[in-house]
């Protein structure tokens, strides 16, 4: 299961669904496992302001992923090259250096190392094998080869 | 969950329904690949960024139309589920269409194409409408209420060689024919071996009557923006709102 995916599920008791406590459901055992897949920019952009941005922080550092910025990146941070050299260092792997810019429309949609590690996180990280726990009554849904199975025990439903 | 009306309820559609579709789903999954025409057109039209839902996404046909939009489909087969799963940028999980996994409010759109005939009393379809209506945005000031594109079968089907039209049994048993099956099933109560290596399995389906539709949306707190009918089906375009979406109406297609 994507953690873009993650981001907008919750627990599937109806009890549960109105509680807080019920979203985002907590990874446990977790084995990720990068599944690659081209990025697409306009789709990032698009997207973006439809994660719940502490949710996903939230995941990530129960993943033991790296630490997500306090702030959610706005659709500039994601179309245009960094302009703080160093702000994703850690990341860094060069292969952001202009080839050229010989097409303006090109330019323009070439995704920044922040578009780079938010399709990394949201679309490419997944959870392969582990449990997603709701908060709001313990319940545990397993997930098994990326899928993840939300059918609860008839005496659940 | 106790059973209600003649039999009919969780259980039974566990059996006649759910447990067949496992059985049948790589060789379902082959003959199913052409979008209907009024689903392929909801999904293309939709603004880029929409995140939705496909309730019942069988083998995921409909994950291939968009790939600028984000689904997050399900279904209550495992095997098929895991078919789905490949179309990419899209998502599937195993979920019941009763017991949706889903923020409430949340989503832009919804389709749920050929899945709630198999429920197999009208409160459980109209449960699984709610349930899908429910996780729909609501409209507000600045933007329509999310829709919702509901696709089942329909009892009129003059056209084709199944037979049924107004005047039939509504609750009927619908063969399916697997050749060359290897395995025979454990559970052999619903299944019956035919000569010449042929398996015919038997799905449960609620065809629908004209208008009923219409009636379990309304029932179930939807408002339908759209309805008509395709080649042996009855479909309609719903939103949850009453304010959202009423004023643009699309032409029938
Ligand atoms: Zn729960």
């Amino acid at each position: 299961m994507k953690l873009l995916t993650l981001n907008f599920v919750t627990c599937a008791r109806k009890s549960c669904k109105t509680l807080p406590a019920a979203f985002p459901l907590h990874p446990r055992d977790a084995e990720l496992e990068i599944v690659e897949m081209e990025l697409n920019p306009k789709f990032l952009v698009n997207i973006l302001p439809r994660v719940e941005w502490q949710a996903l922080r939230t995941v990530c550092q129960e993943l033991g992923l790296p630490t997500l910025p306090d702030i959610m990146p706005v659709q500039q941070d994601l179309l245009q090259p960094p302009s703080l050299p160093g702000r994703e260092s850690e990341s860094q792997e060069g292969e952001a250096e202009g080839e050229g810019g010989s097409e303006e429309e090109d330019a323009l949609q070439k995704p920044s190392q922040t578009a780079q590690d938010l399709h990394r996180v949201l679309l490419e990280t997944t959870i392969a094998n582990g449990k997603l726990v709701c908060g709001a009554c313990g319940h545990e849904y397993a997930v098994k080869e990326g899928i993840a199975n939300f059918l609860l025990p008839s005496h659940m439903v | 969950m106790p059973d209600t009306e003649q039999g009919y309820g969780a259980e039974y559609e566990h059996q006649h329904v759910h447990s067949v579709y496992e059985r049948i789903a790589p060789h379902f999954s082959s003959t199913r690949y052409k979008p209907w025409p009024v689903v392929e057109k909801f999904l293309r039209e939709l603004p880029d960024g929409s995140i939705g839902l496909d309730v019942g996404c069988g083998n995921g046909k409909y994950l291939a139309v968009n790939k600028n939009i984000f689904i997050v489909a399900s279904d209550r087969s495992p095997n098929l589920v895991a078919i789905a799963g490949q179309h990419q940028p899209h998502s599937a999980l195993v979920a019941d269409a009763l017991d949706l996994p889903y923020r409430l409010s949340f989503y832009d759109f919804a389709i749920s194409v050929a899945v709630v005939h198999h429920l197999s009393t009208e409160e459980r379809r109209v449960q699984s409408l709610k349930a899908i209506f429910d996780s729909l945005r609501e409209a507000d000031a600045s933007s329509n209420g999310g829709r919702a594109l509901i696709y089942v079968w329909a009892l009129e089907q003059k056209e084709s060689r199944r037979g049924w039209d107004e005047g039939h049994e509504q609750d009927v048993m619908v063969p399916w024919v697997m050749k060359d099956h290897k395995k025979k099933p454990k559970d052999a109560d619903h299944v019956a071996e035919v000569p010449g290596a042929q398996t015919t399995h038997y799905r449960y389906y609620h065809l629908y009557r004209k208008g009923e539709l219409e009636h379990d949306v309304s029932e179930a707190g939807g408002i339908v923006l759209d309805s008509g009918y395709e080649k042996d089906n009855w479909w309609a375009i719903v939103t949850r709102s009453a304010t959202g979406g009423i004023n643009h109406i699309d032409p029938p297609a």
